[in-house]
């Protein structure tokens, strides 16, 4: 009687793992079976799940032409910026807020947190105005700058270092080690792997942010993936071998990002929800 | 000792900290004083201009196309919120489920979540075509799904569900593993199981994760964007123009500054009520501990 029930829930879970899989698969195989056809396959009458003729050729089209190589590049560029500079500013403050005694410490980590409740879109009309003065627009710098004010990643940090014993600071002191050096030799190593989780969630969120760069970003040279395919229309026309085979370009760094450090991932992501230290 | 302590170290934990301060200060505290400031002015994008006290938020409250842009943004929550966490609670209980095949579904539900938004938006534009989409071919179908006023809108949702449901999924997983086994094990001597074993252990377990799925995801969908403003942008008929592509165009393209930040800070109010009023429902059912 119990072996039966525990089957039919076996075989519930399993049907519905199926479909439900197979359901979150499809949309981006049918990208890719889309991506590997000759153009005028993907809008012929006859339907069929897999390309009659395989092709690099829209591939070929979109990283031969066009502006997308130039927004990969930029893509690149900016993720690794902001994801050095976040880590390295972070882990300054953290140290301090976790390890350091000064007057108003309290407060002042407090008043960072306060950046979690607001959301970053109501700082968009007065964000704009200030990059225009600052001449930022459609520059590097203006695009990277206000990705690296993360709360969330000292928030991280500064737990990580709270549970590291003080000996290991103190000895340091001791043996005449300047803050600095303390963060660089002795706790840096101990938290090589909640850094790589933060900088790889840092990476991805700053690769996939598309509102910021929409906003301070008007010419396509400065444009960034997520940003330039939202143009692929006007630069290839309707054409959706292309566009397919642009769009996973686009998912590319982020989907083996993913794949490869599926862990530090997962813990990474969890660590930002406060979930898991 | 510890008044040298401290002394010494003022000097080289402000030096730590002025980074992360200047940028704290210029690109997060500066503009959030601005949003409230300039919302009481008539600034346009570029200049800021005269005092007006409330003028803007009198002029809101009795805005249709600010209420529209509201009822558009509940409306996507409301296809959202709830459905994003039930079916990430349901991946997470299929990943934990099934021990060989478990890493590879939760693979196959948290990839796309790591995808740019404009990827998901191509491929849903894609396979929503009305002559050559893939959805109209399975339904014997030429729909406009993004034209038609009834469609566009839980379109975008279900695009949204596919592309973050990964991220609740990974919430859930987090809290039923870290559910004691032990709790099951007495249960199971007892002669419970399947749905008994969900009811009495693993959902009391999970409430708190589940409500914690809930106000993230509310907040989430309150600020939707993107999605709407690149697949459909606001149309047909601004029936999915939600409240940020509202502001979005009160201040870039009508470059009425001091209005988009009246809208801005409305919202933040919005979004915080919200917030506060779940988390009061949350206490009420006791759910959050």
């Amino acid at each position: 009687m119990r072996r039966h029930a525990n089957m039919g829930w076996t075989v519930v879970a399993a049907v519905a793992g199926i479909v439900l899989a197979a359901l979150w698969a499809a949309p981006l195989l049918w990208a890719l079976s889309t991506s590997l056809r000759p153009e005028y396959e993907t809008i012929s009458p006859v339907f069929h799940w897999l390309p009659q003729h395989w092709t690099l050729e829209a591939y070929g089209k979109v990283l031969g032409a066009g502006n997308v190589p130039r927004w990969l590049f930029n893509s690149a560029l900016v993720a690794l910026l902001v994801t050095l500079v976040t880590m390295a500013v972070s882990l300054m403050a953290a140290y301090a807020f976790s390890q350091m005694r000064f007057r108003g410490r309290d407060a002042l980590f407090l008043l960072a947190m306060l950046a979690f409740l607001l959301p970053f879109e109501a700082l968009l009309v007065p964000l704009f105005r200030m990059m225009n003065q600052l001449g930022l627009i459609n520059t590097y710098a203006g695009i990277v700058l206000p990705q690296v004010v993360s709360p969330v990643v000292i928030y991280v940090f500064r737990q990580f270092f709270d549970a590291i014993p003080a000996d290991f600071r103190e000895a340091a002191i001791l043996d005449g080690a300047s803050p600095w050096r303390v963060l660089w030799s002795v706790y840096l190593p101990m938290s090589g792997n909640i850094v790589w989780a933060m900088a790889i969630v840092t990476f991805i969120a700053a690769w996939n942010n598309f509102l910021w760069p929409f906003i301070i970003v008007t010419s396509n040279d400065m444009m960034t993936i997520p940003l330039g395919l939202t143009q692929t229309y006007d630069a290839f026309g309707v054409r959706y071998a292309q566009l397919m085979a642009a769009a996973l370009l686009g998912a590319l760094p982020v989907a083996l990002a993913y794949v490869v450090f599926q862990r530090r991932v997962t813990h990474g992501f969890l660590a930002a929800t406060g979930l898991k230290g | 000792m510890r008044t040298l302590h401290r002394r010494r170290e003022t000097l080289p934990a402000m030096l730590l900290l002025a980074p992360f301060l200047a940028a704290f200060l210029l690109f997060f505290l500066v503009p959030a004083l601005q949003t409230f400031w300039l919302s009481l002015t008539d600034s346009s994008l570029t200049r800021t201009s005269a005092f007006v006290g409330l003028a803007n938020y009198v002029t809101l409250v009795q805005d249709p196309s600010f209420w529209a842009a509201l009822g558009n943004t509940f409306y996507f929550s409301l296809l959202t919120v709830l459905p994003l966490t039930v079916l990430g609670l349901v991946m997470a209980l299929l990943v934990d489920r099934f021990t060989r095949a478990g890493p590879w579904l939760q693979g196959a539900f948290f990839l796309p979540f790591v995808l740019p938004i404009s990827v998901m938006t191509l491929i849903a534009d894609w396979m929503l075509q009305p002559s050559s989409g893939v959805v109209n071919y399975l339904l014997g179908m030429q729909r406009a799904w993004f034209a038609d006023v009834h469609w566009a809108m839980p379109m975008v949702a279900i695009g949204t569900i596919w592309w973050t449901v990964g991220f609740n999924m990974l919430m859930f997983l987090a809290g039923l593993r870290n559910i004691p086994r032990e709790l099951y094990e007495a249960a199971a001597l007892d002669g419970a199981r399947g749905w008994a074993l969900f009811r009495h252990i693993t959902w009391p377990q999970l409430r708190p994760v589940a409500w914690t799925a809930l106000v993230l995801q509310l907040i989430a969908s309150l600020k939707i964007f993107g999605q709407t403003y690149i697949m459909t942008t606001g149309g047909p008929y601004n029936t999915t123009r939600v409240t940020l592509h509202y502001m979005y165009e009160t201040a870039f393209t009508q470059s009425d500054a001091g209005y988009a930040a009246a809208i801005a800070t409305a919202f933040v109010i919005v979004v915080v009520l919200l917030s506060l009023l779940q988390g009061a429902i949350a206490r009420r059912l006791g759910g959050a501990k």
